[in-house]
């Protein structure tokens, strides 16, 4: 930030002259504050369900917090690292990217 | 307390000089003919300290206006100016601007828009960004640009709806006038500091304008949140309601530093007892009180109303000041292709809307002045006078000066 935009930061936060403008009655432009769910459940988007087959998968074969790619691939942030991995199928889209991206094919995507 | 001054400005000085006293905090603009001078101006004035504020070069218009929605969403009192071609590469955002009701503060230099190239004056570009949301208001001569800019920041920030001031490209823009300057210190109390409400702050992070679906839907707290018709309609009935906030602050500025412009919609001129009406926007509303002169020396009882609030349109307020007109001569510099001139045709429908008489006054539209041909008082005169004659066919626009 530049000193002039410190200092319109520190203007506007002092609470002076602020008579003439009425406090808002209604909302009047879109907002939001991020988290889960403030988007609607968008697991009804989903036509195809990955399924992880744990004989298949490296973090729960060596019992270790290792590999994790499909939580790290996740668009949707919707996996939770684990042994194995934990998919939250309110959101889930289906988009299977965690299938494309297991090195172990340990992710198949179901009808 | 300082003296006023009274300088000789152009109308982009005048608009510089304006926003220079009302303190703004972020600039932002791309240059355009006949717009330049006046962010050049800011541009000067920044760097020489006598205006504290940040400049942000942008390489297009889209991003010019784009800075000016994220600073005001920052909580930055925010100004750009543009013209024409700009403008219309501003169009997407000027609805977000709108939507995300910033109350944005811009000049629009008025300017043919291309093709063909033309960098001469008429007001095609802001009538063409009629729909997106934006109050609209439009100067005769640059004090009213330069009172017209305070205003606007005033407006905007009650009603939180962007504002574009527009005035005609060389015609006001490159010509000296003398302007009554206000000092910034004398002012203060009619225009406060400016308090966001949309409040970006990393400590409570918030997402503006995300995605809202058709229908109303529960937020994670459980309050029900709006859906897009919602918004749309709060911004809509917003802008009518925001006529009486600008009939509001025309009077208290009246007030502080004695200059009116009649109701602050729009000014009139020997319109009391007045049949035959000019009803014109812009500059070409100075030139047009000549021709009421002409017309009263002939024994017609002519009458001039220069429409200064387009958006909000003055419905009600129009209808009445036209109630004993036979005839209302509409004359602008655009067009809303395929029909009528947009005043024109927004006037005609006032008059269904609001007036139960059923003997409705002639309105007849006007094209006349695209791409910077010159209109003189003696020429719309003379049209008034072909329309009261019944000369013109009022089915279709009447193209003034037009050699063809």
């Amino acid at each position: 930030m530049t000193d002039t935009v410190r200092e319109i930061f520190a203007a506007n936060s002092s609470p002076l002259n602020r008579k003439y403008q009425s406090p808002l009655p209604r909302e009047i432009f879109a907002a939001s504050s991020p988290s889960i769910g403030e988007a609607g459940l968008t697991s009804d988007w989903r036509s195809e369900t990955p399924e992880i087959i744990p004989d298949k998968c490296i973090a729960f074969k060596k019992n270790k917090l290792i590999c994790q790619l499909c939580w790290g691939y996740c668009p949707e942030g919707v996996i939770k690292k684990g042994t194995p991995p934990v998919i939250d199928f309110d959101y889930c889209k289906g988009c299977g990217i965690c299938a494309e991206e297991c090195p172990n094919n340990a992710i198949v995507m179901k009808k | 307390m300082k003296m006023n001054s009274e300088l000789l400005l152009t109308g982009n000085y005048a608009a510089a000089h304006a926003v220079k006293s009302c303190g703004v905090q972020v600039v932002s603009a791309y240059p355009i003919t006949p717009q330049s001078p006046v962010v050049e101006t800011l541009s000067e004035m920044i760097y020489k300290g006598e205006l504290k504020s940040e400049f942000v070069p942008v390489e297009s218009e889209h991003s010019a206006i784009t800075v000016c929605i994220s600073a005001s969403a920052a909580g930055a009192r925010v100004f750009t100016a543009t013209s024409a071609n700009g403008l219309m590469l501003m169009h997407e955002q000027l609805h977000w601007a709108a939507g995300s009701r910033l109350p944005i503060v811009m000049c629009c230099v008025n300017r043919g828009v291309s093709a063909p190239w033309t960098i001469l004056n008429d007001q095609q570009d802001s009538i063409s960004q009629r729909d997106t949301g934006w109050i609209q208001l439009y100067a005769e001569d640059n004090q009213e640009i330069f009172d017209t800019l305070i205003q606007a920041y005033k407006i905007a920030e009650q009603v939180y709806i962007p504002v574009m001031v527009c005035y005609d490209g060389f015609i006001l823009s490159h010509s000296c006038m003398p302007v009554n300057i206000e000092l910034p210190e004398n002012f203060s109390s009619f225009l406060p500091s400016y308090k966001p409400i949309i409040n970006l702050d990393s400590k409570s992070p918030k997402n503006v304008n995300p995605v809202v679906l058709a229908d109303k839907r529960l937020d994670k707290n459980n309050v029900l949140r709006n859906g897009y018709m919602e918004f749309r309609n709060h911004l809509a009935n917003d802008l009518i309601d925001s006529l009486k906030i600008i009939e509001k602050t025309n009077s208290e500025f009246n007030g502080i530093f004695g200059r009116t412009y009649n109701n602050g919609l729009f000014k009139t001129y020997r319109a009391e007892d007045a049949e035959h009406f000019i009803v014109t926007l812009g500059s070409l509303g100075s030139e047009c009180k000549e021709s009421v002169n002409l017309l009263r020396e002939k024994s017609i009882k002519a009458g001039l109303i220069n429409i200064k609030s387009y958006r909000p349109f003055p419905a009600e307020q129009l209808v009445k000041a036209l109630q004993k007109a036979k005839t209302a001569t509409v004359f602008e510099k655009d067009i809303s292709y395929g029909f009528d001139g947009a005043v024109a045709g927004d006037l005609k429908a006032a008059f269904f809307s609001h007036s139960d008489d059923l003997n409705k006054p002639l309105i007849q539209s006007v094209i006349c002045g695209l791409g910077g041909r010159n209109v003189s008082y003696k020429e719309t005169a003379e049209t008034v006078e072909k329309v009261i004659e019944k000369k013109i066919n009022p089915k279709r626009p009447y193209w003034l000066n037009c050699k063809i």
